[in-house]
């Protein structure tokens, strides 16, 4: 396949130019990561996990690392949800200890950046760094891997409750350098009794061209309870590929919400390895597209451990001519007895030529289990919109109300206020502007 | 206030109404009977507009306008009021919220203020009382796990509360108990006023034991066969529906 491999050349080139450093492992690590990507390459449609979204248009951009870049907080403004929280940021896959604020935090918690993490407490992030995030078939993870030097990092001692919630801010500023590409990472290591609230925030300058591809490792000891949310808000024209992998010990509880409502394409992956009894994890998901552009979710909550319930929604609205893939799969292993699994996957349509393709994936080895599945796509119903007229609602008033319920039940479930009144302010503008569009049309 | 002429409907192309006239004044109750397929479904519906149904002939005129060139959500914000027999559960909206929209939707149409929090739960208050209703079921989505009583009930609360000049309720007494359907028709009986026309579409002549009509139509085949005082009633349930489709 040579024109496959012309296109990877400028991605194998600029493997080898990044830059070393850091401790022997990491070394290792990035260097096993290089060569896998290497030999994976950019993943196809013939991909069983790529079937339905080609990453052709990113295989195809000359991307250069993003550059280091110093931003004012004035150009932040808008994208945190709430001055006084604790928050890194991470401009172009670099901490900005500037534009951070890390202190005031119960002792012994530790916010900040990755790669100070790595230089300093080395052997700490040694013991997380990579674990969850494999890349033997995952060749963006490889990629990110070979690049990863920093990020930001959550650190929670056991028995800790971090009462204010923690955003982690990732900003892409190509400036005047054309396409560029960063690698972020995320490390969340929250031990055994303690309480976090964590936002993952991804932004860019609207109408440039970028593309991030980041990765998150996020651990759970036993008992902890961890409230996750990842909003996904970059330029329409930037591409987004993001892979969260958290493992979750006996009893912990982990909660995530993914919010998509930018890029062109779109891919996450959330993986959830429910590995100790009684851990319960909740997977929700809104996401929101228009145009051309392509949003594909693909979840995976392994059931290792007996008696662990878990929860998935992901709902999506779609106008334009927008596609989206939903692919959630569920392992239940044969320890894993008592599992009680529940997915649920609805679409709605805008517009004739928007479309989804969604597929739930059960694999069960366990006998005494509970696993259920819907996926319901459709139009808007006919039968509700004629009721709420038949009450005096104008067609226009009925039909919002009823997408805003649509979306109402993942944005209601967002525990962090600030953040649930941003969410909905720009998902209901973005709204406003595609059904404005549809009804044009 | 209610004038219907000639009407003639079809849905998915097959005649359902063939040639409907019809005539209700203000403080006028009138009682539509009829077999089961006979019509009297589609009647409610086309009047509130329901847009499964085409009028292929005839006139329909509403406090003087032309009924059917209006868009449902106008008719009733014009006073019109269908009470539907199966009332559609919309989940992710609260009845609550639900019910104020209504409200103001109409008041805003009437040129009155909108209702603000506190008004609105007095008035609440004030009507639910009369049908029963319990606080949670104003807190839940609308209709969305309600049971059928509760569901027909919530229908005549909204009734209370939007205050409609002219409403059509569409087999209100089906899947009802009788403890239900007395509070169902206390709440009809207690908006009778020589202001307001109430049409109650019904199969079996149970309800109207409660809702005392002064007319009487009996349906059958998209026609009306046969009109008469509330002794009519009582003779269909005696004799069946079957002596006047022979007719």
């Amino acid at each position: 396949m040579p024109q496959v491999a012309e296109k990877l050349q400028p991605w194998i080139t600029a493997l080898e130019a990044r830059r070393d450093g850091g401790p022997r492992w990491l070394e290792d690590l990035r260097a096993r990561g290089a060569e896998r990507f290497a030999t994976l390459g950019f993943p196809t449609t013939r991909d069983e996990e790529w079937r339905f979204t080609s990453v052709a248009p990113i295989a195809a951009t000359e991307f250069v690392p993003a550059p280091e870049r110093r931003l004012t907080e004035s150009a932040l403004e808008g994208y945190l949800y709430s001055e006084a929280a604790h928050r890194v940021v991470v401009v172009n896959g670099r901490f900005s200890p500037e534009l951070s604020r890390t202190g005031g935090l119960p002792a012994g918690v530790r916010i900040g950046s990755l790669g100070s993490a790595i230089a300093e407490q080395a052997d700490e992030v040694a013991r997380y760094f990579g674990r969850l995030a494999t890349f033997n078939t995952r060749a963006f993870v490889a990629l990110n891997t070979a690049f990863a030097h920093d990020g930001a990092c959550v650190f929670v001692p056991p028995g800790v409750v971090v009462d204010e919630p923690v955003q982690l801010l990732f900003v892409s500023d190509a400036g005047g350098d054309g396409p560029v590409v960063a690698h972020p990472r995320v490390l969340v290591v929250a031990s055994e009794r303690t309480q976090i609230r964590i936002a993952e925030t991804y932004v860019g300058v609207p109408g440039q061209v970028y593309l991030t591809n980041a990765v998150s490792e996020i651990f759970l000891g036993e008992h902890a309870v961890l409230d996750h949310y990842k909003v996904q808000e970059e330029s329409v024209q930037a591409f987004h590929i993001g892979s969260l992998d958290a493992h979750l010990s006996r009893s912990s509880t982990f909660s995530s919400h993914s919010f998509a409502l930018g890029a062109r394409i779109v891919r996450n992956d959330a993986n959830a390895i429910l590995d100790g009894e009684g851990a319960e994890c909740t997977l929700n998901g809104l996401y929101l597209a228009d145009g051309d552009r392509l949003v594909d979710n693909h979840t995976m909550i392994d059931h290792a451990k007996a008696h662990c319930p878990s929860h998935e929604v992901y709902k999506g609205i779609l106008g334009g001519r927008a596609r989206a893939v939903f692919n959630g799969k569920i392992v239940v292993r044969q320890d894993a007895q008592k599992t009680n699994a529940k997915q649920t996957n609805r679409a709605l349509l805008l517009s004739d030529n928007a479309s989804i393709n969604t597929k739930p994936q059960l694999e069960i080895f366990a006998d005494d289990v509970k696993c259920t599945h819907g996926a319901a796509i459709g139009q808007i119903d006919e039968d509700a919109l004629f009721y709420l007229r038949a009450r005096g609602l104008t067609f226009f008033e009925a039909r919002d109300l009823l997408i805003h319920a649509f979306a109402g039940e993942i944005l209601d479930r967002v525990q962090i206020e600030p953040l649930r009144h941003a969410l909905e302010q720009e998902l209901y503008a973005q709204l406003a502007r595609d059904l404005a569009e549809a009804d044009a049309a | 206030m209610l004038d219907i002429k000639d009407l003639h409907v079809t849905a998915e192309s097959q005649p359902i109404l063939r040639g409907i006239d019809l005539h209700v004044d203000a403080g006028e109750v009138h009682a539509i009977m009829g077999p089961n397929g006979s019509g009297k479904s589609t009647l409610a519906r086309v009047l509130a507009g329901h847009p499964e149904y085409e009028v292929t002939a005839g006139q329909v005129t509403y406090e003087g306008r032309d009924l059917l060139a209006m868009d449902p959500d106008e008719r009733a914000r014009e006073g019109l009021f269908m009470a539907f027999q199966y009332p559609v559960e919309i989940a992710g909206v609260n009845n609550a919220y639900f019910l104020k929209a209504a409200l103001n939707a109409k008041r805003k149409h009437q040129g009155l203020p909108e209702l603000d929090a506190m008004e609105f739960m007095q008035l609440i208050r004030e009507k639910s009382k009369l049908l029963e209703i319990d606080q949670s079921m104003l807190s839940r989505a609308v209709n969305e796990g309600f049971s059928g009583g509760e569901k027909k009930r919530n229908e005549i609360f909204q009734m209370a509360l939007l205050e409609p000049r002219l409403a059509i309720l569409d087999e209100t007494d089906s899947g009802l108990d009788i403890d239900a359907l007395k509070i169902v028709a206390n709440g009809v009986n207690a908006m009778r006023s020589p202001d307001r026309a109430i049409v109650v579409v019904t199969h079996y002549q149970r309800l109207l034991d409660y809702i005392v009509p002064d007319f009487v139509h009996v349906l059958s085949a998209g026609r009306i066969v046969k009109s008469g005082g509330k002794e009519l009633a009582i003779e269909l349930e005696r004799r069946g529906y079957g002596w006047i489709e022979a007719a």
